[in-house]
């Protein structure tokens, strides 16, 4: 055949238009609803455009009309997988406004409850992403751990996902008497299972394929994109709100022995024996930010176990929780703490003498961390998507708010 | 915090006019900036190697307006919006806020949203950022690649974070109150 045929042969055999393809805002890997328009010819995805506010309630306007305590719940329900660490941000972000202290005992407290909680969402967060790119068992034995630690917040306030347990001013109740006992029991059993999941799906060879090289984020991009959590440190920007924030939160850690996860000179650190990463991985890719949350969970138990020792030891009460109506002084304050997913920030604008703040602003970490999604899925393919997707672990809920 | 009495007067000296002033009693202190000069302040406290506020957590918009004649009478400002950035550096570990204030309206005309450049050139993340206050507060920025909405629907009717919104009586026959 020669050549100038062969053009003609394949234009007339398959037609390769460009298709818009529709994925979400129902599809299971979109972790909620979010709507992809794909532009693709064949295989290839060109572009993809994330639509978002399927989920959008308008909290911010809501906590325009309720006192700080009021609007707690509304927090919750943000980010589902991670209220606790929500209730937190809230919190604390009150907090500095009334330029409140709180008692030693509310620190150690709100460390542990904060730490557990992110010990469940980065479960899910494994366990979705391995039925992300199919593999069903994994999210089995996340769920089954998770599972405990639900039962364990339960404990501790009654609710088992929308806690509204951490309040501005303090917690709403002590931890149950016997409560520190159980928890250690449960970080006794959960922390030998860890290298399971690592061969489940870290280690996993066909995890390791489909997972890395893709999804590439240099560290410049995810700056410059606003990206945070696990996103950011995926990408190794040495920087976690725990350690690097601002004084009102980083005080919680005060005195904590911990250890933010970054590849640091070509490598993890090694204070344990983590599995080492493949040759193919990138630094930035998929693998990376699934790899920087398992070892987080690592550190939340070392965090918890000193929480429980420094809060036995810690004298105070649990904390007075503010009055329901309680005046706010005129100004403003804005604070970011690091929850599971990424740096989430709040914002109060009060004019002052009323209970009612002017203005609630929720910074969502995950709705900057998903705007990487129109760069990160140009000229890659379908299949992949689903990976990169899954990898930033995304919330709906906090993204929509 | 960075923002103190030296940092304003070194940004007074250059840039002028355009740092309308300061506020250091405030929890978080802030600075404002003249809408004309905000492309370019930002640009210089990105690019500064000393400051290098090269992330940008947040755009906001306060809607200073009393809807209640009451307490209208009382108080001390006159309408307004404020768009608050929230500015901080990986490098250095330092947080700061920026402020613009803009008319309600542009030309006083209701309905028309006051106009602000845009700084997604400096920051891409402002892109996203900028699309939702558009979308909630009714600021048009100037200059930004795709302003549409991001959270309501496209065709949705007003700028629900503004203080004298209206909730719509019904919206593609779903009944709104």
């Amino acid at each position: 055949m020669s050549s100038s045929n062969r053009s003609e042969i394949v234009e007339l055999d398959v037609r390769t238009d460009e298709m818009l393809v529709n994925m979400g805002p129902q599809h299971p890997s979109t972790h909620g609803v979010l709507r992809l328009v794909l532009r693709t010819d064949g295989e290839i995805v060109s572009e993809a455009t994330p639509h978002i506010g399927y989920l959008h309630r308008c909290a911010e306007k809501i906590g325009e009309n309720l006192t700080p305590r009021q609007f707690v719940p509304y927090t919750d329900r943000m980010d589902c997988l991670a209220a606790m660490n929500m209730n937190l941000g809230w919190s604390l972000t009150v907090e500095k406004l009334l330029d409140y202290d709180l008692p030693e005992k509310v620190r150690h407290t709100r460390v542990i409850i904060a730490e557990l909680n992110r010990i469940a969402s980065h479960l899910v967060g494994m366990g979705t992403y391995g039925l992300d790119l199919g593999t069903f068992s994994p999210f089995l034995y996340a769920f089954r751990e998770r599972e405990k630690v639900l039962d364990l917040l339960e404990w501790v306030c009654g609710a088992r996902l929308t806690y509204s347990y951490i309040t501005p001013g303090g917690v709403t109740a002590d931890l149950p008497s016997d409560w520190i006992g159980k928890c250690k029991a449960f970080l006794d059993q959960f922390e030998p299972q860890i290298p399971d999941y690592h061969t489940l799906l870290t280690t996993n060879a066909i995890f390791i394929k489909r997972t890395t090289g893709i999804g590439v984020l240099s560290a410049e991009m995810a700056i410059d994109y606003g990206c945070s959590g696990p996103v950011l440190r995926g990408s190794g920007v040495d920087h976690d709100l725990r350690r690097d924030g601002e004084p009102r939160y980083t005080s919680l850690y005060e005195g904590y022995d911990f250890e933010v996860i970054v590849q640091k000179d070509d490598s993890y650190l090694r204070d344990q024996d983590y599995p080492a990463v493949p040759d193919e991985a990138v630094l930035g890719d998929c693998w990376h930010r699934f790899y920087v949350r398992m070892l987080e969970v690592i550190q939340a138990i070392k965090l918890i176990r000193q929480g429980m020792d420094f809060y036995e030891k810690a004298d105070g009460d649990w904390g007075k929780p503010i009055k329901l109506n309680a005046k706010l002084p005129p100004g403003e304050a804005y604070l970011e703490t690091e929850c599971p997913r990424g740096q989430m920030g709040f914002y109060i604008v009060s004019d002052g003498g009323e209970s009612i703040p002017r203005r609630v602003r929720a910074r969502s970490s995950c709705f900057s961390n998903l705007s990487v999604v129109e760069p990160l899925c140009r000229n890659c393919l379908i299949a992949d998507i689903p990976a990169m997707v899954g990898s930033l672990d995304i919330v709906m809920g906090e993204i929509d708010r | 915090m960075v923002i103190d009495q030296a940092f304003v007067q070194k940004l007074e000296e250059r840039f002028g006019e355009k740092i309308i002033g300061a506020n250091l009693e405030n929890v978080d202190h802030w600075i404002e900036v003249a809408p004309g000069g905000l492309v370019e302040v930002c640009r210089y406290l990105k690019e500064e190697p000393s400051i290098a506020w090269n992330y940008l957590n947040a755009i906001s918009v306060v809607d200073y307006l009393e809807t209640d004649p009451k307490k209208a009478a009382k108080v001390t400002w006159k309408p307004h919006l404020e768009v608050v950035y929230h500015l901080s550096s990986i490098q250095h570990k330092t947080t700061g806020v920026l402020k613009v204030l803009l008319p309600r309206w542009k030309d006083n005309v209701e309905g028309q949203p006051p106009e602000l450049p845009s700084v997604s050139g400096v920051w891409t993340t402002a892109d996203w950022h900028e699309r939702e206050v558009y979308d909630l507060s009714g600021v048009d920025f100037r200059g930004h690649p795709n302003l549409r909405r991001i959270l309501c629907p496209e065709d949705w009717v007003g700028f629900p974070l503004r203080k004298d919104y209206q909730m719509p009586l019904e919206y593609h026959g779903i009944r709104g109150r």
